[in-house]
């Protein structure tokens, strides 16, 4: 069977979930094979494993912190020459993009970013895009070389399929330009605790009508007792309520949860753009006229300042 | 010497407008008004900024796309850019991301560049691909993503805002630069701006003068194929409650209904 190079995004050797949904979308096209970057990349081979991958290849260097993307590129390409693979799947992260179009131009093939599903078909992989702030669906493939495609976090459900995961450790030189773009100071962002919003199953959002950095508490709290991850809208990022890493729209996170709950949030098209591909949508605004009300499937007209302390207070008391 | 800076822009269909797909599946113009693409004012912003604080700078942009794209170069122009370059040719429709890089990267080569300026992602693609793609065709330095960007002594300088780190980098220019729309408000266009604007010179390029075949391009060449494009469906209409001081209570109702609690 043919194989297909799927690139690993872990931190120090834990497996981010994009990558696991990537391995049951890869073997749906040929046989997994991993490729682990940097510190930790021996540490994901147990994960890789049980997920399917039947074989992981791993590389550590400084190179990899050091500097920016093309370090990467030259290892994805090492692996890429080591295995002639029948395609190449990456995780749409900005980096994840920038790796996987890198590699695309040097080995002379196309490339599809942020699929949201991938086939097997009779001409190569058939990709699911959506277009437009998700108001069309594509299919399209890749038309000249091997396929790269990048794939979007929530796309598939991770599925277990225990195969070897063999660790090998891979060959890399880097090029000239590989140390172009140095990387001369990192802060790490502090964990909330939260889970990632990319990859939450439920996501509290809250935009202008919150009103102040102080009055997110209540999104906050709303979010905890769902177990959810915090959103918020372009407009209350801008005023300095909410960091950025937080935005859910077309420049912030593009999220795909079970359930989506926007609160003060009037559902502008680039708000949209990141977030109507939810599966359950529920709004709270007070102007019955808000665009977000076109989406929901649950929409309440009110103030948000008495329907979401009473919903938290609800759900708390309901589970007990 | 003088800096020499070249800001990609594209030409979009306006996101408010109800965008769809012509029938050979490229992107429908005709329906929809174009405009630059308002991620590319932040690139032409920053373009600018760099400019004033270089002791002598000329910015020039570049658009690839059809006819109609000269509206965006003009209005990069009315913010204060120098010139522009307009690389237009029948065979370029229906382009992807990898053919637009080649035709890119070929125009910049032949403008001659010390830094190269671009949007962190266009509005209709949205890919956010291609300053990585002219990086990699030019062979210099990408410093992307940058949220701050700053150039002094031939060394360009900027803050990359990731999921899990923010990260300060730094390159020695030839460098291909893209900012975030948190680089920074981008100026409106004056009308002493608009007015300049009409004067500045826009140079017309095509796939000969750029020593580009026809079949690396366009429809025809691209690397990627669309086999269909179908509207989502229009979602079947919500419950919608007001609240008489138990909305709450009700959306929570609704929760428990679909089992989330
Ligand atoms: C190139 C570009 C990219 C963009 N990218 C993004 C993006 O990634 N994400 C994004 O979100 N936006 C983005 N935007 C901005 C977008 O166009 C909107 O301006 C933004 O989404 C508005 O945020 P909002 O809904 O919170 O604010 P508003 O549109 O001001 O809406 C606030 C809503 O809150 C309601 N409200 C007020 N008080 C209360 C209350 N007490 N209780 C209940 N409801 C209340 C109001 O009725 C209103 O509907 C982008 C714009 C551009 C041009
Ligand atoms: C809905 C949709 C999906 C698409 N999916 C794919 C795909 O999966 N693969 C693929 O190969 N192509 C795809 N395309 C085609 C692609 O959009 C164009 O080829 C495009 O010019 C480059 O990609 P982008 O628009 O995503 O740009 P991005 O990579 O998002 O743009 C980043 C920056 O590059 C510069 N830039 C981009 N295009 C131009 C231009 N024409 N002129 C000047 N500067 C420019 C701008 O500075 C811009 O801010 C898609 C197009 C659409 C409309």
């Amino acid at each position: 069977m043919a194989e297909v190079l799927v690139y690993v995004d872990h931190v120090d050797g834990a497996v981010r979930k994009p990558t696991l949904e990537l391995l049951t979308l890869a073997r749906r096209i040929g046989e997994p094979v991993a490729v682990a970057l940097g510190p930790g990349a021996e540490n994901t081979a147990a994960a890789l494993a049980e997920h399917g991958a039947v074989k992981v290849l791993t590389h550590d260097a400084a190179e990899y912190a050091d500097y920016l993307v093309v370090p990467k590129v030259d290892a994805l390409q090492a692996a890429y020459d080591a295995v002639s693979p029948a395609a190449v799947l990456v995780p749409s992260s900005a980096e994840g993009k920038e790796i996987a179009a890198r590699l695309a131009v040097r080995i002379g093939s196309g490339i599809i970013t942020d699929a949201t599903d991938l086939e097997a078909g009779d001409e190569g992989p058939v990709a699911t895009q959506s277009a437009f702030a998700a108001s069309f669906t594509t299919k399209s493939r890749i038309a000249k070389g091997v396929p790269v495609i990048t794939v979007k976090p929530n796309s598939a459900a991770v599925e277990a399929a225990p195969a070897a995961g063999a660790v090998e450790a891979l060959a890399v030189v880097f090029s000239e330009k590989a140390t172009g773009t140095k990387v001369t100071a990192r802060t790490p962002r502090a964990s909330t605790g939260r889970p990632e919003l990319t990859e939450a199953a439920i996501v509290v959002s809250g935009g202008r009508g919150v009103n102040g950095a102080e009055n997110f508490s209540v999104i906050e709290n709303l979010a905890d007792s769902l177990g959810a991850a915090v959103g918020a809208s372009r407009a209350a990022v801008d005023a300095g309520w909410y960091p950025h890493t937080n935005q859910v729209g077309q420049t912030g996170k593009s999220v795909s949860p079970q359930l989506y709950i926007a609160s003060g949030i009037s559902g502008a098209i680039q708000h949209r753009a990141g977030m109507q591909t939810s599966k359950t949508i529920v709004a709270i605004n007070k102007d019955a006229e808000a665009p977000i009300f076109d989406l929901v499937d649950y929409g309440v007209v009110g103030d948000l300042f008495d329907v979401v302390p009473q919903l938290t207070e609800e759900i708390k008391t309901r589970k007990g | 010497m003088s800096l020499r800076i070249v800001v990609t822009v594209k030409y979009v269909p306006d996101a408010t407008g109800d965008r769809h797909f012509a029938d050979d599946l490229t992107v429908d113009r005709d329906d929809v008004d174009g405009l630059l693409s308002e991620l590319d004012e932040y690139a032409v912003e920053q373009a600018l900024q760099i400019a004033d604080a270089a002791d002598d700078a000329e910015i020039t942009v570049l658009t690839v796309g059809p006819e109609d794209a000269k509206d965006a170069l003009r209005k990069a122009l009315s913010m204060g850019a120098d010139k522009a370059i307009h690389v237009e040719d029948d065979d370029l429709h229906g382009t992807d991301a990898i053919g637009t890089s080649l035709v890119l990267a070929k125009a910049i080569e032949k403008a001659g560049f010390d830094l190269v300026v671009s949007g962190m992602a266009s509005t209709d693609g949205t890919a956010g691909i291609v300053p990585a793609l002219l990086a990699e065709r030019l062979g210099v330095p990408q410093v992307t993503l940058l949220s701050e960007v700053s150039v002094e002594d031939g060394v360009v300088k900027g803050r990359r805002d990731g999921d899990t780190a923010s990260e300060q980098l730094q390159a020695s220019l030839p460098a291909v630069v893209s900012v975030t729309d948190q680089s920074g408000e981008a100026r409106y266009p004056s009308f002493k701006g608009i007015m300049a604007a009409k004067k500045k010179p826009v140079q017309s390029w095509d796939l000969e003068d750029l020593e580009i075949e026809a079949d690396e391009v366009g429809l025809a060449g691209a690397w990627t194929k669309v086999d269909s494009a179908t509207e989502r469906p229009a979602r079947t209409a919500g419950t919608i409650v007001k609240d008489e001081g138990e909305g709450g209570k009700q959306l929570a109702e609704f929760l428990a209904g679909q089992k989330f609690i």
